[in-house]
């Protein structure tokens, strides 16, 4: 379910860290949880996030939910398939419907970050 | 301190099994939803879905002079029902504001059934009770009902399956006793959801029961079980009022555009007096209809502009499944209110184009 090569938040956002960029999404126990996804709001190409900090927002029919950047660095590049389909975070959450990507400001940021196992885990206590 | 726990409807058990999702809904465990709220959004405008309801409050006034205490403390006529009929209407306080809304259904002479939110049973009985100068007797009865709505173009023929009363003659706003899977049952063809349908109060122990054979007699429409959340895109959808968003205390029925269910001529009334005047010198805002222009939602509390200055307030927004829109309702001066004004929605601190738009967004063909 969960990805081994990805490092996972708390707050149920998903990193794929390859080389210097990072890659951002919301997990599949988030989607769940959210409904059905009617809007996506994603930073500009260029914005700085900042570990920790809301880079945007996810709407399903019901409530809007912060999206809380994993890692700090700047915004290289933002899924523009989620501006049309915002559904597809339902469906691909952990492939097509990542958020955006991210260049590491510092690639060790993401070793506090929870493995897939310990996700899983902390998800499933969650419920 | 321990948190109070959350009460429970009889079909708690019922929808854990199913597989809902439960949410704490004002002291509630309540289903959100089941399928998805745009699933069972679409089921209910197409075909039939059903709904626990009876986490809702019913209020039995009983008397001699029970139409006089009805009269007193809601503010349509009930005096114009018939035996078997319902309305909506609204208790308010002194000075105009809602304490709730409410349908009221016509018994007998002696006899009112009020249905009223959940989460104001308790003050709702206290206002009425507080209020009884003529000798009724008044019951906060809800935990004596289960309530379960049958809603949809395909109500009808589901519930039909069910009982042995004949549903077709019975209209809209009308209800009567009868027997559903052989319990008894209050069938009233009234809903809040802007479709077609009944809504039914029977004893909280055949619920349950009473509940799978309406899953079952609908199966072949494809009937879903459907939760709060699709409960409230239809409402929202049929711009039917939701307590705590368009109608709260500091709110009149004028400004909520529910005038029809104010009638000042039949004798007087709580909150008779504020109306009188307010209605005299004008009201300054209304509740108004928006559809978004630009990409966003506008959801519930957030301000909205006009011609650049702070003007009003999101009531209850967010998408509209059936119409693929995202739709609102809010607040704003009467003088900037009128349908296919321009106005802004700041959602996150960023102005978003919205217009006004007349309502309700949605209207079933009859």
């Amino acid at each position: 379910m969960y990805p081994q090569n990805f490092r996972y938040t708390k707050e149920h956002e998903w990193v794929n860290v390859e080389g210097e960029t990072g890659t951002i999404g919301i997990t599949d126990h988030a989607q769940k949880e959210l409904g059905d996804i009617v809007y996506v709001d994603l930073p500009k190409i260029g914005t700085i996030a900042e570990k920790g900090k809301a880079i945007g927002s996810v709407e399903s029919v019901k409530a809007v939910s912060d999206i809380y950047s994993p890692v700090s660095g700047e915004v290289v590049a933002v899924n523009d398939l989620l501006s049309s389909s915002p559904e597809k975070l339902n469906e691909d959450p952990h492939g097509a419907a990542w958020l955006v990507k991210i260049k590491l400001a510092s690639p060790a940021e993401v070793a506090d970050l929870m493995s897939a196992a310990e996700y899983q885990q902390y998800a499933g206590e969650e419920q | 301190m321990q948190p109070a726990p959350l009460r429970t409807t009889p079909l708690n058990a019922t929808h854990r099994r199913m597989g809902a999702k439960m949410v704490d809904f004002g002291g509630w465990d309540m289903p959100v939803q089941y399928s998805g709220i745009v699933d069972e959004h679409l089921t209910v405008r197409r075909s039939v879905g059903v709904f626990d309801v009876s986490h809702m409050g019913e209020i039995e006034v009983r008397g001699p002079e029970a139409l006089k205490l009805v009269d007193y403390v809601a503010t349509n006529a009930a005096c114009k029902l018939k035996i078997g009929q319902a309305h909506y209407s609204a208790l308010l306080y002194e000075h105009g504001g809602f304490v709730d809304d409410i349908l009221v259904h016509k018994v007998a002479d002696d006899h009112f059934f009020l249905c009223v939110n959940a989460s104001n049973q308790d003050k709702d009985y206290e206002h009425i009770a507080g209020h009884n100068k003529f000798n009724c007797t008044v019951e906060n009865a809800g935990s004596r009902y289960a309530q379960i709505a049958i809603q949809g173009p395909r109500a009808l023929e589901t519930l039909q399956k069910l009982t042995p009363v004949e549903l077709a003659p019975i209209r809209y706003y009308w209800f009567t006793d009868g027997e559903v899977c052989g319990a008894k049952a209050r069938i009233a063809r009234t809903g809040y959801t802007g479709e077609d349908g009944f809504e039914i109060y029977v004893n909280p122990h055949h619920s349950p029961r009473i509940w799978d054979e309406i899953l079952a007699a609908g199966a072949e429409f494809g009937i879903k079980p459907a939760g709060l959340g699709a409960r409230n895109t239809l409402r929202l959808e049929a711009k039917m009022a939701l307590y705590g968003h368009e109608i709260t205390a500091s709110i009149t029925p004028w400004e909520a555009d529910l005038a029809w269910i104010v009638k000042l001529d039949k004798g007087d009334f709580i909150g008779r007096e504020a109306l009188v005047k307010q209605k005299e010198q004008g009201i300054t805002r209304k509740l108004v209809g928006f559809e978004m222009c630009g990409r966003g939602i506008g959801r519930d509390g957030y301000e909205i502009y006009v011609d650049g200055s702070a003007a009003g307030w999101v009531t209850s927004g967010g998408p509209a499944p059936y119409l693929n829109k995202n739709i609102g309702l809010c607040y704003l001066p009467v003088s900037q209110a009128e349908p296919g004004r321009a106005i802004q929605v700041m959602i996150r601190n960023q102005p978003v184009e919205a217009v006004t738009v007349p309502t309700p967004f949605y209207k079933r063909a009859k």
